[in-house]
């Protein structure tokens, strides 16, 4: 039965001239790509960043940074990698790529916010970027950007470097808000026929939730920086306590540091799982396909990311034991946070059960996939450790936090956009990448990043603090440590110059990779069925496809091929083949 | 099931946990899903506006809060919302049963009670920083010209939509797209004073 959705391609006409197909682009699939090439872009503007920090802690004699571009550079580093890269990178990139031809829809339901939301991350990008060159430079208030530093003379970048910042980060919520927007209404209004939210591959499930998540966080983040604008423009005194600075009285009195660091939290605790939930989503579809099984408790899996979703509202305190709380309060916050370690806990088990007797392909992306389990396993454990008030209050603020926080937010989700960059890449250019310089691009990432982060960990334990710009005449620092910094510094820059392998790979493979037809990974889901590679505008051809079962159905017994596509009717009989051989 | 039950047979079959539960709730509709994107865009605009009201509650425990006097001018401004969104009640109901005329009237009416309560609250605003009660003047002041000043900006941006509803209204379009339009202003011109009276109800309640 032929149907047409009003949302249909015929709302809005296929684009002809060059503009209005790859610049002013209302097509999801355009600007997935906008997005994930800004992404990345400013992604290696903080890899950089973080080279050039890595630098001066591991051989500070070179004395290539000051303090002032230390901590600005650290802030700019923290601040990009979490929200303009990775943030961007699975909503902007994956989830406008994706949900539509996941969900067998012709583009997103609103597809004029939809290009709306890319500009204006742009633009938030540029007017990030801006701040290297207004005078004093970019804010090095931390990525936290907690007041009253923030804002006060002193810390690098108090003038204009913190009002860029934050603008930036308001124009980003808006950006972000816009295409929320669309995910959700999209996920819930334009699935194709047969395609019930339980057939929703994860990858959908896990932007969807990250979706809801982010309209209802962002907002904290965009009330905290309209506030400090003010304490900053026109003295009003929010978070700004009565505070003499330089010698001077500031004009401000009685405001609160500590509201700003909940609103701060409220927003920063959801916008780990915000990136984290995608993540479970795309690693899960990874695993399933390139293990050829289908995943284990898909129920279980859905209802872990929505409990995760919920839970991640209430733990936010967790990041301020040290801010000094009420006793119960910091008690009731570290229940809560381990109990999100219950649903989390499902996911890692229902994956490796997935991986269990699974006929595991070792391809690029599964490689990525397997090494995401293990970082986040390691990443999550030492986040238990910290979850305990008791724990966290002498680890608080070293080299502990710092090795917790890269393996279970940084380079563990960093691990599935490489493995989903891999798996997706033949459906947006119909080519393959790499394989050669793929694998070695995982071996130097995965064993690097452990190199790199581990080893922190015993510097933690240690002693030794975080967010020092030097670590020479501390007594309390042996020279083994210094040794160690300088170790992790060679890591560092040999795991960061080995993604150029994987910037040459992309660029080069989407011109010249081997052709890979319409569905080189033999997938289930219905992005791996439409009629032309990459797919064309309106996605569909002439007629939406119609889903059957869900995507997931890999080696069903009694069945030739070893997957069924979502788009092959259930057999005549009424009941599947998975269904004989109970 | 598990993969310790299936041990005996063949393969590694899978069984679809859910063939028939769910529920697919048809083709995308166009007023369908402009109204869902409208109840979506609430979300966040509800978290920031009950995020700006925790603030304020936990601000104003604070030694140098001082209660700020509330200028007569925002209970002026309170009744012209209401009065502006039964404008926009009666626009909505006329164009469902298709009154043009009725709506064309309602919509008159909203926009221009929307206009003045933009107005008072400018009147207000100018009161306040008459008798010295400026934005940085004390935290209460600061928090009642932010909360007051965001709600406008909304406002504002609901006015582009009276206008572009007054456009679609004199271009003739067919009822169901005009009872669309207006639906979808009158839905969040309702929203806009359920927040008004939220915060109106704080900043009177507890100054």
């Amino acid at each position: 039965m032929a149907y047409v959705p009003s949302a249909d391609a015929h709302a809005h006409g296929e684009p002809q001239s060059f503009v209005t197909k790859y610049i002013w682009s209302q097509d999801h699939k355009v600007i997935a790509i906008q997005y994930s090439l800004t992404a990345i872009a400013v992604g290696i503007v903080a890899l950089v960043l973080s080279g050039l920090m890595r630098i001066q802690l591991g051989m500070p004699e070179t004395d290539l940074v000051d303090a002032s571009a230390y901590y600005q550079f650290m802030t700019l580093h923290g601040m990009i990698m979490v929200v303009y890269l990775l943030t961007a990178l699975f909503l902007g990139g994956f989830g406008n790529y994706l949900i539509p031809l996941m969900v067998g829809a012709r583009d997103m339901v609103f597809p004029y916010v939809n290009m709306l939301s890319y500009w204006f991350y742009l633009l938030s990008v540029l007017v990030l970027m801006a701040s290297f060159f207004v005078p004093g430079g970019p804010t090095g208030a931390g990525w936290t950007l907690y007041p009253p530093q923030a804002i006060t003379g002193g810390t690098p970048g108090a003038g204009w470097g913190i009002l860029t910042m934050l603008v930036s980060l308001a124009i980003f919520i808006v950006a972000a808000t816009m295409g929320g927007l669309n995910y959700v209404t999209t996920v819930l209004q334009a699935r194709t026929r047969g395609m019930t939210l339980m057939r929703m591959p994860l990858t959908v499930w896990g932007i969807f939730i990250a979706s809801i998540m982010a309209l209802l966080a962002f907002p904290a983040l965009f009330v905290a920086a309209v506030m400090m604008i003010l304490d900053a423009t026109l003295g009003t005194s929010f978070f700004m306590p009565a505070i003499i600075a330089m010698g001077r009285e500031m004009p401000h009195e009685g405001g609160s540091p500590l509201l700003f660091q909940h609103l701060f939290w409220f927003f920063g605790h959801p916008e780990v799982y915000i990136v984290a939930l995608p993540a479970f989503g795309l690693v899960s579809d990874l695993i399933s396909t390139h293990a050829r099984k289908n995943i284990f408790g898909y129920h279980m899996m859905v209802w872990a990311i929505v409990a995760i979703g919920v839970l991640s509202f209430f733990v936010w305190a967790h990041h301020m034991y040290v801010s000094g709380m009420n006793l119960s309060f910091g008690f009731f916050f570290a229940i809560s946070t381990l109990v999100i370690a219950v649903p989390t806990a499902i996911k890692v088990y229902n994956w490796i059960l997935t991986l269990w007797q699974a006929d595991i392909h070792l391809t690029v992306p599964m490689l990525f996939a397997m090494g995401f389990i293990v970082t986040f396993v390691v990443g999550g454990l030492t986040g238990l450790f910290l979850g305990n008030v008791v724990v966290d209050i002498p680890l608080a603020d070293t080299y502990f936090v710092v090795a917790h926080f890269h393996m279970v937010m940084g380079v563990a989700p960093i691990l599935v956009v490489f493995g989903a960059l891999y798996h997706w890449f033949p459906k947006v250019t119909g080519r393959m990448m790499n394989d050669t310089l793929g694998q070695l691009h995982f071996w130097i990432t995965f064993l690097g990043t452990y190199i790199i982060f581990f080893p922190m960990h015993y510097l933690g334990i240690m002693g030794m603090p975080r967010r020092y710009y030097a670590y020479e005449d501390y007594e309390f620092i042996p020279q083994s440590a210094h040794d160690l910094n300088t170790f992790i510094t060679y890591a560092a820059l040999v795991v960061g110059a080995a993604q150029v392998l994987f910037l040459f790979n992309l660029f080069w493979s989407a011109l010249h990779g081997r052709p890979s037809g319409g569905n080189p990974w033999r997938a289930t889901s219905l992005e791996w069925q439409t009629p032309d590679t990459p797919p064309k505008h309106g996605n569909w051809g002439e007629k939406l496809p119609e889903v059957h079962r869900w995507a997931y159905d890999y080696n069903v017994p009694g069945v030739e091929q070893d997957f069924i596509p979502q788009t092959e009717p259930q057999p005549e009989s009424g009941h599947s083949a998975g269904e004989e051989r109970t | 099931m598990s993969f310790w039950v299936d041990r005996g047979h063949p393969g590694r079959g899978t069984i679809e946990p859910s063939r028939t539960a769910g529920r697919w709730p048809g083709p995308a509709e166009r007023s369908k899903l402009a109204l869902r994107g409208l109840l979506i865009l609430l979300v966040p605009l509800t978290s920031m506006f009950g995020l700006l009201i925790s603030a304020y509650i936990m601000r104003r425990h604070m030694g140098d809060w001082q209660p700020l006097p509330l200028p007569w001018q925002v209970w002026l401004s309170t009744l012209l919302l209401v009065l502006s969104s039964a404008g926009f009640e009666w626009a909505r109901r006329a164009a469902q049963v298709g009154w043009v005329d009725d709506v064309r009237r309602g919509l008159l009416v909203a926009g221009v009670l929307a206009l003045a309560f933009l107005a008072s609250q400018f009147w207000a605003w100018r009161e306040l920083q008459q008798a010295g009660l400026a934005v940085a003047t004390n935290p209460a002041n600061s928090f009642f010209f932010l909360m007051t000043g965001l709600h406008a900006l909304h406002l504002v941006a609901g006015l582009m939509a009276w206008l572009r509803t007054r456009a679609v209204l004199a271009g003739r379009q067919e009822p169901a797209a005009i009872q669309s339009t207006v639906q979808l202003c009158a839905w969040y011109w309702h929203f806009l004073l359920a927040v008004w009276l939220a915060l109106f109800g704080v900043l009177v309640l507890m100054a």
